[in-house]
Parts: structure tokens; C-alpha cells; sequence
């Protein structure tokens, strides 16, 4: 085809519409050219940091991350002892996170039902607009609120679990009534007309139509909210504090938590050594942060795999 | 929505009157979901009264009795002269955050709704969200440990080509604790959130302008400049001040990397220059005197005004955004 | 100046579905080209190939010649972004650009290749444009008023004048006038008789008797059924095809036994 269009017969109106069609702007494709290029780049550079931060976490938390790691706690470890771990901070991160959701996820969901399914006038409208407030909330500033609240309760000096859990809930309730406003609005109005009809009352309603068909998304909703608070360090660095040993009780002293430990494995900074020890490493504190933070790490993107698979395979199909 | 009357009540309109609208459970019920709504809100008045109450004495106390209490307070500051420059330097990094993760985050963004094969966009944005979920202090671990000795001939360099800039002055801190290096990390912790916002605003570009601004001639690029980018504008603003807010109270990264100082200095490149209100309070928490940590809440109270003034920007900005394409 | 396109043995692939199937026919200069056709009969995505904007659509293919001038237009050395220069295209709903002006949504084409031209060039060529899609007089007094606060009509008129300040070739319209109303439809079928003049236009519509009234050509699509490539049945001249079709399906599909 080509080779007969570019022979010598091609007339002149060939010719013009030929180079019309090919006539390329060559500052026009460049530019094209090079926003493609800046655009791939931004993605590119995006990447760096995720696989940086993995790679890194990844390849200096490895050598610590064992049982022995998961199964101790500090309890009178010191200098560069090549010893401790992280038992006691899993504990209160499992304990106090546990509270958070155990406060934040019936209000979450109460207030979602309310705003959804009864929310009219100036109450509902308030209501969604200072839980888009709250999203906003520093973390560290509802940290600063959960102490100021014990503090006028129980006195200057009180540490307890429950702080922590306090704090943690003001972030994560605010996350659990958007994403379950979300999903309750996705169930369509023709279910709960029809129940009405079948003469079941509106809580039976909301209790057994509305919130069974959109139960998975409401547990991803609250997984990922989870996930969001889990790693939260500032506001139990102002409220729970710091702890060697291991405490169990969410309601009396201090507790210790993974992020707040791998900040505090951080701060500590290198331990010192003195030439005759033969048992002691100078990079064991960072050593140990960096282990602890896989371990966050770990269940950070755990919670994360698990509440997408849920809302994959559990998710009722409200279409077709 | 609004027949809520059971089915029971089938009577003469005097008699559904008085009914109440729901009895026992019903009520029951309805009662329990209104008190949360309304908990919210009693929640967000008492962390104001709170915080309000707790940073009282500091606001009151004149400057030079905190400093007898309180060592790093200095002994010839009032409140407002100690927080000056904490409000600056909190400015100072979520704004540098905000010039380096905006580009880019459009960019991210468009390379998923414009660029990338479609198959392979959605895997793609799950990647981007995973970087959210990094939690924050892994951030300032690697950010301290990392990161500091990996931009420290960089900032060198910068400071010896671009050091007359007064941003980019040397000579360049080692190892590289500066605002910058907080900046950079404080810009990948908001990368997600404003390419999530931008991704959505890029995606709901009608496909009508995009086939009209190619119909004309118009390359990829320039389609996006015609076509997507005018569309998203207000949703490009109101995803920056989202991750304006986010880095305004971001604490960690910056308590680990950055070497504070309280000065109202653009050396961006040199330690112990600034330091945000968020990382003051984690640092100077653990052992300051009632005093001090009266005045430490009063400067988080100054964080929450200066958030929630943001945040209520953004939502703005957002809510017009309805009315606009409403009114289209 | 109006270009003859000739189309050789064209087939349209989606990925794996075979879309149209086996397309030649000529588009005269200076005339109106009509497709019509039951809904899916590939039509639409014929016209598209015109200009290349099928290739918009991931997965979307061709096999075949289209020729301008003797030009493939599918040619290695041939660039798609000139194509639609040369080729303008109107689309079914009115698509001004909803943050441009009137005078903004003329020139938007022409600022994509002369980022400098002159304030008086400028006026003058949106006044040319505008006077071209009998638009001028309506919104003379407000160029600089949103494209998007015009009449359906206004905005199918204003995306004309779009089109044709690039002077292209070629102007396809795919159902230019299905979301007007009858009176603004008259007046953009007013100003296809005039643009003929000096341009090559073809036209999709289901409308038939808009086909009987615009065109000079028509040309009959079919499909077999759901799943089959579309194909070109029958192209003749408009008043043969309407009085007088050599092929059963055009006349019953004329004559409204079906579709």
C-alpha cells in the first residue's frame, strides 16, 4: 500500500493532504512526550518509598524477629544485653486497641444507623458535619484530650490502659460511621419496603435487613479502621506511657505498646558497651525498634489483606 | 423512609397521632442510635472544654512564673511568644510537605485514571493506599535511620549550588536532621490521601469533554489540560488541605528526624532551626511540671484551631464543588 | 477544502468481538454522506474510524484502508492527532467545554497549535466561525459569557463552530440533533445544507427522514443479530435509496417493518 502511495504518480492534492496528516507539531509531541514521562515518574517515585520502607523494615527486622522476640518483654533487660522483646508492648497494643473498638464500633454504628435511617433536621446535619470534623483531629491532640478527661476524673497522676483506648476511639470512631454510612446507603430502599410490608417493625428492620446485608462491609470498615489506629504512637506516648513489664490490666498503670516501643527502642539511641563485655551489642536498641516495627508492620498489612478479602467474598451482591 | 407507623397502627388519623411514632423497641431503638449521633458531638465539645480547661493556667500564668517551673520555657516569653514560632515551623514543614506531595500526587493520580492500562489501575491504587498504611512511627524509623544519611549529599549539594536561595542556605546540617528531611517524609505520609481525592475528581471527568478536546486535535496531554484538569480543580484544592491537615498534627516522623530549634527560620537545610507544636508536645511531655504541661495543651489547642480551620476550608470548598456540577 | 474519502474492505475489532465486518464504500466531497441503521449495527463505530477516535476505546482495532485522497489514514507515517485535525468530528450530546466561554470554546482548538495568536485574528476568526454554525447573531453580546448557559441548540451549534475553527477537511456528526428539540434541530439541519459547501460531511442518524432531508448519499447498516459484525447492506444516492432499494433489508427497515 505505502509503497504504491509514495511513488512519483502521486499527484500534488495527494501530496498536500499526505503531508497535512502527517505534518507533526514537533513542540506538541514533545510536550506530550515529556508529561507522559513526568506522569510515569510521579507513579515511579511513589513506589520508592513503599518499597523502600518495606525493604528496609524488612531487611534490618529479620535477625531479631523470632519467638524468643515475641514471647519476652523487657522486664529487666538493660544496656546491651542481647535479650528482650516485645510480649509486654503486644499485649498492650492488643489490649488497648481491643478497647478502642470495643467503644468506638457501637457508637460508630449506632450513630451510621441514626444518620442513615433516622437522621433528619439540624441534629443529623450537625452530626455529619463534626464527624467530618473529628476526622480532622490531630492524633496527638486526642491524646492530649484523653489525658485532660482522666485527669479531671480520677486525678494528675492517673495511667491506665484505658486512656489510650479513649484516645484511640475519638480517631477511630469518626472512620467507623463514615465507612459504615457508606455501606448502609449502598442497601437498596426496595429491601426495606419490603420488610415493612411483611409487618416487621422498623428496628427488626434495620437489626436483620439492613445491617445483615451489609455486615461484611461493616466489619471492613472496621478492620481498616483498626488498621488506621493501630499504629498510632502520639497519643499513647502522651497518655499510656512507657512500661518495661508486662501489665494486663487495661484499667490500672502503664501500658506498653508496639509503636510507642519502637519509638522508645529509637530514642534510646546505641547502648554502651564496655571492652570486656562479651555479651553485649552495641545496635541492640535499634536492632529491636526495627524488629518491632516488621511486627507492626506485619499486622498492620494483615488487617488490611483480611478486611479486602472480606469485603470480596462476603459481600452480598446487591446488583444483578 | 417516612412510614415509619407499623403496620399495627392502621387507624383513623386522630388515633395514629396518638400513638407515638414507635413504641418499645421501636423507640427503644431509635433512642439509642440519636444518642450516639448526638454523643459525637458532646465527644468534640468536651475535647474543646477540656483542652480549654487544662491549657487555663498556662493562658493566665505570666510567662516568666512558667519559666521558673519549667526549663524550656524561655524566662522572657509570654505564651504567644513561645508559640509563635512552633505555629511557624508547623506551617513551615505541611506546607513544604504540601509543594512536593501535590505535583506528584496528580500525577500519581492521573497515571491511574489516564495512563495506566486499566487492568492494572486498580492494582496499581491499591499500592498507593498500602503507603498510608505504613504506620506512622515506621516512617520516622526509617525516615531517622535511613533516610537522614541517604539525603545528606543532596542537601550538601543543594546547599552549595542553591544556597543563595535563603531556603536552600548552608551549610547543610550532617547527619541531615532538618525540616527538609522531616518535609520529605511528611509528603509521602500525605501522598495517599490527596491522590485518593484526586483520582476520584480525575475518574468522574465526563467522557463527552474528554472525546470533544480530542476530537479537536488535542494529544493526551493537552486533553488532560483542556479537558480533566479545569473539571478537577476545586477537588485538587480541597485534597490538598485534606493532606494540609494531615500533616499539620503529624507528630512522629517529625519528633524522630527533626533537630529542634525555635526560631522563625526559613534554613530549611540547617539543624536546630524550627520545630512543629505536634513534636514539641510528644517531646517535652514525659517530665514537665503541671505548668508545663498546661502550656504544652495550650499550644495543642492552637494545633486543633489551626486543623480544624483547614479541614473546614476543605469541606468548603467541597460542599461548593456539589452546588457547581449541581447547577450543571 | 472537502476531501473524498474512499474506505477498502474495513473491518472493526474490539478486543476479540468483531465489531463491523467488511466495510468499502467512497464519501463524495462537497456532499452529505447519511448512515443509518438499527441501534448496533456498528454505524457509530464506523464514523469514529474516520478519525481515528475509536482507537480511544482500549482494545479497539482496524483492519483496512481508509484513504483521504488517496492517503491511508492508517498509514505508519500518519499521526492520529493530526487525522482529527483534519477531521472534525460533533458528537451526539452538545459537549462545550463547562469552564470556557463562548469565545473560549471557539478558539479551544486553535490555541491547541497557535498558542499566540492575535487578539484581532482571534476576534475574526470566532466571528467567522460562529457566523459558519448561523450562531453569531444569538451570542454576539456575550462571548464571554459559560458555553454551558446556551440552549441545547446553541451548544450543538457552539460545538459546530468548535469544530469547523480548526477548518478541517472532514466533518462527521454522530447524531447530531437526537437530544434537541425539534426547532433547534431544523436549524442545525439548516446549517449542514450550508456547510456542505465547502466541507465533506457524513452523518449517523436514526431519524429518517432527516436522512431523506439532508442527505445527497445514504448508506443502510445491518446487523445479523446480537453477537454478529455489523455490515454495510446497501449505499446509494438518497432519493433511490428511499424510493426504490435494491436490497429487502433496507426497504423493510425504510419502511419501518422493523428496527
Amino acid at each position: 500500500m505505502t509503497t504504491t502511495l509514495t511513488a512519483p504518480a502521486e499527484d500534488e492534492r495527494t501530496a498536500a493532504v499526505r503531508a497535512s496528516l502527517r505534518q507533526v507539531d514537533r513542540r506538541r509531541s514533545r510536550v506530550d512526550r515529556i508529561m507522559q514521562g513526568l506522569v510515569y515518574v510521579a507513579f515511579a517515585l511513589a513506589m520508592v518509598p513503599l518499597v523502600w520502607v518495606s525493604w528496609t523494615v524488612v531487611a534490618k527486622g529479620i535477625d531479631r524477629f523470632d519467638v524468643y522476640f515475641l514471647t519476652h518483654s523487657m522486664r529487666g533487660v538493660f544496656g546491651g544485653m542481647d535479650a528482650g522483646g516485645i510480649y509486654h508492648a503486644i499485649v498492650g497494643t492488643v489490649e488497648i486497641t481491643l478497647g478502642a473498638t470495643i467503644i468506638s464500633v457501637p457508637v460508630g454504628i449506632m450513630t451510621a444507623i441514626y444518620l442513615v435511617e433516622y437522621g433528619t433536621g439540624h441534629l443529623a446535619r450537625w452530626v455529619t458535619f463534626f464527624v467530618d470534623v473529628m476526622t480532622g483531629i490531630p492524633s496527638i491532640v486526642a491524646g492530649l484530650f484523653a489525658y485532660s478527661l482522666f485527669v479531671v476524673v480520677f486525678g494528675p497522676d492517673v495511667r491506665m490502659g484505658l486512656m489510650g483506648s479513649v484516645a484511640l476511639s475519638v480517631l477511630m470512631i469518626p472512620v467507623v460511621v463514615r465507612s459504615t454510612e457508606e455501606m448502609l446507603k449502598l442497601v437498596p430502599n426496595e429491601l426495606r419496603e419490603a420488610s415493612y410490608a411483611l409487618g416487621v417493625p422498623k428496628w427488626l428492620t434495620i437489626l436483620k435487613v439492613v445491617l445483615r446485608t451489609s455486615v461484611a462491609g461493616i466489619v471492613t470498615g472496621v478492620m481498616l479502621a483498626v488498621a488506621r489506629v493501630i499504629g498510632e504512637t502520639a497519643p499513647l506516648l502522651v497518655t499510656v506511657g512507657v512500661i518495661d513489664s508486662i501489665n494486663f490490666n487495661l484499667f490500672e498503670g502503664r501500658m506498653m505498646t508496639l509503636p510507642v516501643y519502637v519509638y522508645g527502642q529509637y530514642s534510646k539511641g546505641f547502648a554502651t558497651c564496655s571492652e570486656s563485655a562479651i555479651d553485649c551489642i552495641r545496635t541492640i536498641n535499634f536492632d529491636r525498634a526495627w524488629a518491632a516495627a516488621l511486627t507492626l508492620i506485619l499486622i498492620v498489612m494483615l488487617l488490611n489483606l483480611v478486611a479486602r478479602l472480606i469485603s470480596r467474598y462476603f459481600a452480598p451482591k446487591l446488583r444483578g | 423512609m417516612t412510614s415509619t407507623a407499623p403496620p399495627t397502627a392502621r387507624a383513623t388519623p386522630a388515633r395514629r397521632r396518638r400513638t407515638p411514632r414507635d413504641r418499645g423497641m421501636n423507640r427503644a431503638f431509635r433512642l439509642v442510635s440519636t444518642g450516639s449521633g448526638a454523643l459525637i458531638l458532646a465527644v468534640l465539645a468536651a475535647v474543646a472544654i477540656f483542652l480549654v480547661a487544662r491549657a487555663w493556667p498556662a493562658l493566665t500564668t505570666p510567662g516568666a512564673e512558667i519559666a521558673q517551673d519549667v526549663g524550656w520555657f524561655p524566662a522572657d516569653a509570654s505564651f504567644l511568644s513561645f508559640v509563635g514560632p512552633l505555629v511557624f515551623g508547623t506551617l513551615l514543614a505541611a506546607v513544604l510537605a504540601l509543594v512536593m506531595a501535590v505535583p506528584l500526587s496528580i500525577g500519581i493520580a492521573l497515571f491511574i485514571s489516564h495512563y495506566a492500562p486499566r487492568r492494572l489501575a486498580t492494582a496499581l491504587g491499591y499500592a498507593v493506599d498500602l503507603l498510608a498504611a505504613i504506620p506512622s512511627v515506621v516512617y520516622g524509623l526509617w525516615g531517622a535511620m535511613t533516610l537522614v544519611g541517604f539525603v545528606g549529599p543532596i542537601w550538601e549539594w543543594l546547599a552549595s549550588f542553591l544556597g543563595w536561595i535563603p531556603l536552600f542556605e548552608g551549610p547543610a546540617a550532617t547527619p541531615a536532621r532538618v525540616m527538609l528531611t522531616a518535609a520529605v517524609v511528611l509528603a509521602v505520609m500525605i501522598l495517599p490521601i490527596i491522590t485518593a481525592v484526586c483520582r476520584e475528581v480525575f475518574l468522574q471527568t465526563p467522557k463527552l469533554h474528554e472525546e470533544a478536546a480530542l476530537a479537536l486535535g488535542a494529544t493526551r496531554w493537552e486533553m488532560i489540560r483542556t479537558a480533566v484538569l479545569p473539571f478537577a480543580r476545586s477537588g485538587i484544592v480541597s485534597g490538598a488541605m485534606l493532606g494540609l491537615g494531615r500533616a499539620l498534627g503529624e507528630t512522629m516522623a517529625v519528633l524522630m528526624i527533626l533537630s529542634p530549634g525555635f526560631l522563625y527560620s526559613f534554613a530549611i537545610l540547617q539543624a536546630g532551626q524550627q520545630q512543629t507544636i505536634a513534636a514539641n508536645i510528644a517531646a517535652q511531655y514525659a517530665d514537665a511540671a503541671p505548668i508545663g504541661v498546661s502550656t504544652l495543651i495550650a499550644t495543642g489547642l492552637a494545633l486543633f484551631v489551626i486543623t480544624m480551620a483547614v479541614n473546614m476550608a476543605a469541606r468548603a470548598i467541597v460542599a461548593r464543588r456539589k452546588d457547581f456540577s449541581g447547577a450543571n | 477544502m472537502a476531501q473524498r474519502i474512499d474506505v477498502k474492505d474495513l473491518d472493526i475489532y474490539y478486543g476479540d468481538f468483531h465489531a463491523v465486518a467488511d466495510v468499502s464504500m467512497t464519501i463524495d466531497p462537497r456532499s452529505v454522506t447519511a448512515f443509518i441503521g438499527p441501534s448496533g449495527c456498528g454505524k457509530s463505530t464506523f464514523l469514529r474510524t474516520l478519525n481515528r477516535m475509536h482507537e480511544v476505546i482500549p482494545g479497539a482495532r482496524v483492519e483496512g484502508t481508509v484513504a483521504m485522497e488517496g492517503v491511508d489514514l492508517y498509514g505508519d507515517d500518519i499521526d492520529p492527532v493530526a487525522v482529527r485535525r483534519q477531521v472534525g468530528m460533533v458528537f451526539q450530546r452538545p459537549n462545550p467545554f463547562p469552564t470556557m466561554s463562548i469565545q473560549e470554546n471557539v478558539l479551544a482548538g486553535v490555541k491547541l497549535v497557535n498558542k499566540r495568536i492575535s487578539k484581532a485574528d482571534a476576534a475574526d476568526l470566532v466571528e467567522q466561525s460562529l457566523v459558519g454554525a448561523n450562531l453569531w447573531n444569538e451570542v454576539k453580546d456575550r462571548l464571554d459569557k459559560p458555553g454551558a448557559g446556551l440552549s441545547g441548540g446553541q451548544q450543538q451549534r457552539l460545538c459546530i463552530a468548535r469544530a469547523i475553527a480548526v477548518k478541517p477537511d472532514v466533518l462527521l456528526m454522530d447524531e447530531p440533533c437526537s437530544a434537541l428539540d425539534p426547532i433547534s434541530t431544523l436549524a442545525i439541519e439548516d446549517l449542514i445544507a450550508e456547510l456542505k459547501q465547502s466541507y465533506t460531511i457524513v452523518i449517523v442518524t436514526h431519524n429518517m427522514q432527516q436522512a431523506a432531508r439532508v442527505s445527497d448519499r445514504t448508506a443502510f447498516f445491518n446487523i445479523a443479530g446480537t453477537g454478529k459484525p455489523g455490515r454495510l447492506i446497501e449505499m446509494g444516492d438518497t432519493g433511490t435509496m428511499f424510493s426504490s432499494p435494491t436490497e429487502k433489508a433496507t426497504e423493510d427497515y425504510i419502511s419501518g417493518r422493523f428496527g
